[in-house]
């Protein structure tokens, strides 16, 4: 049965961190369950909370009058879902929902937040991580933007 | 008289090149709105024996002609299968087809996948949008030879869920052994699978970068992240093939369009290894 | 010079005549819209007596010689390529059913005229049988191209003047053209003297020879059609250097160049029209108004075009730079890799009659420059 801080260490973005920032980073998360179909947050809502995907799939999703909601993409196991808590208005974009009985880390955005701004190293580690995670993200958005699949032609 | 340097050894018999086969469609599978699987027959009864990866000139009775990938089975050349998309005059036409209608194929014609390289590695296939369907002869024809390869992942990502190719034999392939990994662009709620984009999709397959031989088709773009993609993972590039794609008139050598640099896409491919083409992509408007 | 006879001036038509009793149809030059183009012809009097060429970069005059030589000029905007690979040639018609199912296919005969060409130059043959390798040397020979140059018999001119833009010397292509003929002619024009040096390329060469009065050829005569040789040899308008230039062209593809070049092309394609060995061709189906009928046309094409190289929805080489770059480098470069040998002649007709006057020795002697001084200026 692992602790805490050994199952945030698994996940990409907190990978390689001393031992001491990641019982830091643990005493501000808690595991959680949240069942299929169940939002992890919404749109418009105040970013207090984040998630490490620990089983399970979640989407971000845009909900639009007419239209439904539309996934813009998804986050695996292993991978952190919600960054706007990081920065302010510290409200979220989007909806985020588990669409498969889903285990996560939730994480405490407020705790997380006051401890970096007490040890800037910690800090800088944790932003660091986000913006190599961010960037990830943008790169593929920006290939799912080009709607490469849009134009292409039957043939060889 | 013989020119300086002349070849002439053609023969003066027999139809040309340029001649189609009639073959006759005996089944037709709608695949998304705008794309079908049509299933040919020879009207000679004759079989079309093929290679992975080679491609015929198709056409429906006077509506011109295109190169398409073919998607069957190399162990079942008496039936031939391509899968269209209606983008065009010609496409159209033979989209329009139903079973009973026959439309002019020639070839097969070019470089096909190097499957008879594969001994023992793994393999990776990474396929986009309609890319699925010149990778699908190389996925029935692994699913020969299981027992002399190493695992086997096909990655797949299209626009949306109801533009994927070929739903159940994509299961299939999963119950058989396969590593199937599949994204899409964007979905609606009920698709529970993974949005994004196959560049993504490599980082969370399961293979060995020092014994694997990588194929990939689909839009240019997708091909070049994908492959820069798995070289981050360590996959050397000339283990790495893809499916080019280019402007093709006669799909014999003659009419000059086809040309990537100093290959002939017709005749050096479709299909190439990365190493050799990266240089020649890097130059804009080749 | 090998050449083994001596044919004079006046029993000129006698050859001619000995090819048409033997059912060739004769092509030659002859002057018509004030250039010298190929066409059908029977005697003598239809060449260009007397006439001779200006060229420069897109520049091109007729002028009057003072001698009545009957070959004093280089080439015109026409090639043998057009009896190579005809400007527009029907692949097959067909009947249409209602299933769409073809019938009655039909290949046009392959019977084509017995051509003789007559003053073929020696860059003349080299691109006849550049085009050869091209179009019969891969997996896929069509026989109808076969058929159309199976049969032809081709009276060589040994070039008595280079013309402004040839550097036929710098492709080794010429001046003297050494096979790839049936017969040879060096014209030799002197005072009085006006006779024909002959050289026996075939057995036919030599047949059709017999009927023609003719006599031994002395040193004297070899002599003096190897101080033609010699002299057109001395006299090109142009230079390429080709040494290593496949190579050249490949690192430079980005070079600055091609943009300034891009300033001036038009991409009117005149070049490739008028190059002996370009082959582009486009192919297209042709139905009536039932759709009864069909027909597959092969059209000439060129890689000027903006939608030549086009792929869903837009071209590859949209801009005319990258037009230009893959023309150049397709004949200087990329032909290497593609079928084994240079795709250019040095017959210079692509600098003639580009309306802007664009020169490829000079496009790639300034590449071959700009190398030059980035190392200097390292």
């Amino acid at each position: 049965m692992k602790g805490l801080d050994e199952l945030i260490a698994d996940a990409a973005v907190f990978a390689g961190l001393d031992t001491r920032w990641l019982e830091l980073i643990a005493s501000c998360a808690r595991n959680e369950h949240v069942s299929a179909g169940e939002y992890l947050f919404y749109e418009g809502q105040p970013a207090d909370r984040f998630f490490l995907i620990r089983r399970g799939r979640a989407t971000l999703e845009v909900h639009a009058p007419g239209l439904g909601p539309k996934v813009i993409e998804t986050f695996e196991e292993g991978e952190v879902v919600g960054w706007s808590w990081l920065f302010k208005p510290y409200r979220w974009q989007f909806d985020a929902r588990a669409n498969s009985p889903t285990s996560v880390v939730a994480f405490d955005a407020a705790c997380l937040r006051g401890k970096c701004e007490a040890d800037h190293e910690l800090g800088y580690q944790l932003m660091q991580r986000f913006a190599s995670a961010m960037l990830e993200r943008l790169q593929a958005t920006r290939l799912q933007l080009l709607d490469v699949y849009g134009h292409d032609r039957i043939s060889v | 008289m013989a020119m300086i340097g002349s070849v002439s050894e053609a023969r003066l018999d027999g139809p040309g090149p340029m001649v189609p086969e009639p073959f006759g469609v005996v089944a037709k599978h709608q695949d998304t709105v705008d794309t079908w699987t049509l299933t040919l027959e020879a009207r000679s009864g004759d079989p079309l024996e093929f290679a992975p990866g080679q491609f015929t000139m198709l056409s429906a009775g006077g509506a011109g002609e295109v190169p398409i990938s073919i998607s069957g089975d190399p162990g079942r050349p008496e039936l031939l299968v391509h899968t269209v998309r209606a983008v065009g005059l010609a496409t159209r036409a033979i989209c329009d087809a139903e079973p009973g209608r026959v439309l002019g194929v020639r070839g097969p014609f070019g470089t096909p996948w190097p499957v008879d390289e594969i001994e023992g590695e793994d393999v990776i296939v990474a396929a986009g949008g309609i890319g699925l369907a010149p990778l699908r002869p190389v996925l029935l024809e692994l699913l020969a030879r299981l027992d002399r390869l190493g695992r086997i992942v096909l990655l797949y990502g299209g626009r949306s869920p109801d533009q994927l190719l070929y739903p159940d034999e994509l299961a299939e392939l999963a119950a058989r052994g396969l590593e199937v990994l599949i994204t899409v662009d964007s979905a609606g709620p009920e698709w529970l699978g993974h949005v994004g984009v196959v560049t993504q999709l490599v980082g969370r397959a399961a293979f060995d970068p020092t014994r694997v031989i990588a194929m990939a088709c689909g839009p240019e773009v997708m091909m070049r992240f994908t492959v820069a993609a798995l070289a981050n993972r360590g996959v050397p590039i000339d283990r790495i093939y893809a499916s080019m794609e280019r402007n093709m008139q006669c799909g014999i050598g003659h009419c000059g369009h086809c040309q990537l640099g100093p290959t002939l896409v017709c005749r050096d491919g479709p299909v190439y290894r990365w190493s050799e083409l990266q240089p020649w992509l890097a130059i804009r408007e080749l | 010079m090998n050449g083994s006879h001596v044919i004079e001036r006046s029993d000129f038509d006698a050859l001619l005549g000995a090819l048409l009793r033997r059912g060739y149809t004769i092509v030659g030059p002859t002057v018509r819209d004030r250039a010298i183009v190929y066409d059908e012809i029977e005697s003598s009097a239809e060449l260009p007596v007397g006439w001779t060429d200006e060229q420069d970069a897109g520049h091109y005059r007729l002028r009057r010689r003072d001698d009545r030589a009957l070959f004093g000029y280089a080439v015109g905007p026409h090639s043998w390529k057009q009896y190579q690979l005809p400007a527009e040639v029907k692949l097959w018609q067909a009947r249409v059913d209602e299933h769409g199912a073809l019938s009655e296919v039909t290949e046009p005969s392959r019977q084509s005229p017995r051509y003789a060409f007559l003053g073929a130059r020696s860059c003349e043959l080299h691109a006849l049988g550049i085009l050869d390798r091209v179009l019969l040397g891969g997996a896929h020979p069509d026989p109808a191209d076969r058929a159309r140059t199976d049969d032809v018999f081709v009276i060589a001119v040994q070039c008595g003047e280079a013309g402004g833009t040839c550097f036929c010397v710098s492709m080794n292509t010429g001046p003297v053209a050494e096979r790839g003929f049936d017969l040879a002619l060096t014209e030799v024009l002197d005072g009085e003297r006006h006779q024909f040096v002959v050289e026996v390329g075939s057995e036919q060469g030599a047949e059709v020879l017999s009927e023609v009065p003719h006599a031994a050829a002395a040193d004297s005569d070899r002599e003096a059609a190897a101080a033609v040789h010699a002299r057109t040899a001395s006299q090109m308008g142009r230079e390429l250097d080709g040494s290593g230039i496949k190579e050249l062209l490949y690192r430079n593809y980005d070079n600055a160049r091609w943009d300034e070049v891009a300033e001036r092309c038009l991409t009117c394609g005149n070049c490739t029209m008028v190059c002996p060995t370009c082959f582009c061709t486009s192919v297209e189906d042709v139905t009536d108004l039932q759709g009864e009928h069909v027909e597959r046309h092969q059209r000439w094409d060129s890689c000027f075009t903006i939608d030549y190289s086009g792929i869903h929805g837009g071209a590859v080489r949209a801009s005319p730079k990258a037009r230009y770059r893959q023309w150049m480098t397709h004949k200087l470069a990329t032909w290497h890799d593609q079928f084994g040998s240079s795709g250019c002649v040095g017959c210079g007709r692509c600098i003639t009659w580009c309306p802007v006057g664009i020169d490829l020795t000079e496009e790639a002697r300034a590449i071959r420059d700009s190398e030059g001084d980035r190392d200097e200026g390292a």
